[in-house]
């Protein structure tokens, strides 16, 4: 028993350490995070994380800085979900995949990028783009 | 009536063929100029973005190009939101101290300047000394220079919580030298902001 609830307790602590893979930086007007089941207003300092939606009102934009050093902006009106994030910090291998499925987005690519171009790729309701470097914007109405 | 029923199939076609969305993507050019590439793939179609503005639209076939005004007409509130690009700084200090070199104090009030209004900086502070004295005594010199570039921030009112520091000693040299030369250029701390 005291052993599960070490390991319990051990891998809470690994996982909450991985999990924060960027950080809300700007946040204006009205946002929220879904995370889960959990729906989190967006503040400034916010740990984003993996699995992650963020959701823009009428006068919400939104701009997270990622581990890696990509940039990701959202306007107003826009749903984001992060698919998946992994980055290495060591040899910066890693992957990002994100989906905007309404609104606007704005993408500044970061080391995964500079390490492996197409680890990163942006979907939306009709296209894939995979992004060998620096800096785009999307648009889904 | 059969014009009708056919009308109506060939309206409920083009509805249901329709693109679900109108959807744009644009490929801006960087702060030096430079132009980065986004392959659109969407259906069996796909598009190379290479040039400044290049921009995918759904429903047109061939590459487009955006102006400026309509960048900035569409995206203006977004590219406003994009937090601020990482930056690094160098400064460089007098032979075996943590004393800035004259040059280096001036720089230091163009680095404070810029990191002061930066909201939320994350920082990595990592010093670093040339290859005179002994290994032990070069990291802990190196370490000094770290936690004294540190204090400098704290003084402007970034939060010691978001400022970490290395000393690397000589093991990360930025002119490669023997062992025991003075390298001025090597007695340095670097600085990382995001």
């Amino acid at each position: 028993m005291r052993f599960t609830m070490a390991a319990v307790l051990l891998g809470f602590t690994a996982t909450a350490w991985a999990a924060d893979v960027g950080e809300v930086k700007v946040a204006r007007g009205a946002a929220h995070l879904e995370r889960g089941a959990e729906r989190l207003p967006v503040r400034v300092g916010m740990p984003v994380q993996q699995a992650d939606k963020l959701v823009t009102g009428a006068d919400g934009t939104v701009g997270v800085t990622f581990t890696d050093n990509s940039l990701l902006s959202v306007g107003p009106n826009s749903v984001l979900a992060i698919d998946q994030y992994v980055f290495d910090s060591t040899t910066h291998a890693g992957k990002f995949d994100s989906t905007l499925s309404k609104g606007t987005l704005a993408v500044i690519s970061g080391k995964i990028v500079k390490q492996s171009p197409d680890a990163m790729h942006v979907r939306t309701p009709s296209a894939i783009m995979g992004v060998r470097g620096t800096e785009f914007i999307v648009k889904v109405d | 009536m059969g014009v009708l029923v056919v009308a109506a199939a060939i309206g409920l076609a083009l509805f249901l063929m329709r693109p679900a969305t109108n959807e744009t993507v644009v490929v801006l050019p960087g702060p030096d100029g430079k132009v980065g590439t986004v392959v659109v793939q969407r259906g069996e179609t796909r598009q190379v973005l290479d040039q400044p503005y290049a921009a995918s639209r759904t429903g047109e076939a061939e590459v487009a190009r955006l102006s400026d005004a309509e960048v900035r007409e569409n995206f203006g509130a977004t590219l406003q939101a994009l937090p601020a690009r990482p930056t690094a700084f160098m400064l460089h200090f007098i032979t075996g101290t943590d004393e800035l070199t004259p040059e280096s104090k001036a720089e230091l009030q163009n680095v404070l300047a810029a990191l002061k209004d930066r909201p939320l900086p994350d920082v990595l502070v990592i010093g670093h000394t040339d290859t005179v004295g002994d290994a032990a005594g070069n990291d802990r010199l190196s370490a000094q220079r770290a936690e004294t570039v540190k204090g400098f921030l704290v003084d402007i009112g970034i939060p010691a919580g978001r400022i970490r520091t290395a000393g690397r000693g000589e093991r990360e040299l930025l002119i490669p030298t023997a062992d025991d030369v003075d390298e001025p250029r090597n007695r340095r701390v670097e600085i990382n902001v995001r």
